[in-house]
């Protein structure tokens, strides 16, 4: 009795963490498939859209999320494919510093700006 | 005098604003990708259209010599245009075309084949357009070039024309 309680425990905990596993991979699918844009219906992502660039897109990332492949390494893969603009975040880069910098340089100018202000008063 | 000069530089700045977004209205807003030229071709395995059996890429590409990889498909309107100019290219003994079905029933490929031409040296079946995601490509028809080293030097998306096909000469020659 004691040994099929036992059998039972461990055969539902590998139930249950296949499960958590299968759910997490479907969470990391649904965000990438979010920040990936569609070629074909432009201005929808690949997660909405319903051309066969995005079936296939769904597909590949799919295989490549069972594969075990990192979520950043998925996007290097589309970048080198179509360029960075397929990925709806834009990395880090030389064409892309400005669009990342600017906000942060503009903040901080902003701010030097009321602290004088405010020390001035 | 100092209102005035705030005055000026807000004209300035608004001027210029009108100028950027006014460029901006005649930028298309469709985005092409650039396709990555001068990459290895991707290694896969595919289902080959005659015999259904499966080859890998290197079995495919194995001669020193230029390939073309053409996508279609028998649904594609565009890929009835270009077909012809296929044909022309297939009679170059230089180059070899390997046709990528994408996405197609299998009995209207064939029944394509039969009445335009068979151009292809080896057509590969693309159920799902995985394979055709690998090169890189987005739509159907697309035509890749690919060098004696394996690199694809060239791609064209959309239907191939007269001057495409001069093109594909040239850099063969």
């Amino acid at each position: 009795m004691k040994i099929l309680k036992i059998f039972i425990i461990v055969f539902l905990s590998i139930g249950f963490s296949q499960l958590k596993s299968d759910e997490k991979n479907s969470e990391l699918k649904t965000k990438i498939l979010k920040n990936i844009r569609c070629l074909i219906c432009q201005g929808q992502s690949v997660y909405d859209s319903e051309s066969d660039f995005a079936s296939s897109i769904k597909l590949i990332v799919d295989k490549k999320i069972n594969e075990g492949l990192q979520e950043e390494t998925i996007y290097d893969f589309l970048r080198e494919k179509y360029g960075d603009w397929i990925v709806y975040e834009p990395g880090f880069n030389k064409n892309t510093y400005i669009l990342w910098l600017l906000p942060l340089l503009l903040f901080l100018f902003g701010g030097a700006i009321m602290y004088k202000k405010i020390k001035k008063n | 005098m100092k209102n005035r000069f705030n005055l000026f530089v807000i004209i300035v700045f608004l001027f210029f604003c009108f100028i950027i977004f006014y460029k901006g209205l005649n930028n298309s807003n469709t985005y092409s990708p650039k396709i990555s030229e001068n990459i290895y071709i991707p290694t896969f395995v595919a289902k080959d259209f005659n015999s259904n059996t499966y080859f890998n890429s290197e079995k495919i590409f194995e001669e020193p010599i230029f390939y073309i990889v053409n996508i279609w498909a028998s649904w594609c309107v565009p890929c009835r245009t270009e077909h012809p100019l296929l044909m022309e290219l297939s009679k170059n003994q230089s180059i070899k075309l390997i046709g990528l079905n994408y996405r197609d029933n299998l009995s209207n490929a064939k029944n394509f084949i039969n009445t335009f031409g068979n151009p292809y040296h080896q057509i590969l079946i693309d159920k799902n357009g995985i394979l055709s995601v690998e090169f890189g490509a987005y739509g159907v028809p697309e035509t890749f070039i690919i060098n004696k080293n394996k690199k694809i030097i060239k791609s064209f998306s959309g239907p191939i024309n007269q001057k495409i096909v001069e093109e594909i000469k040239l850099i063969i020659e």
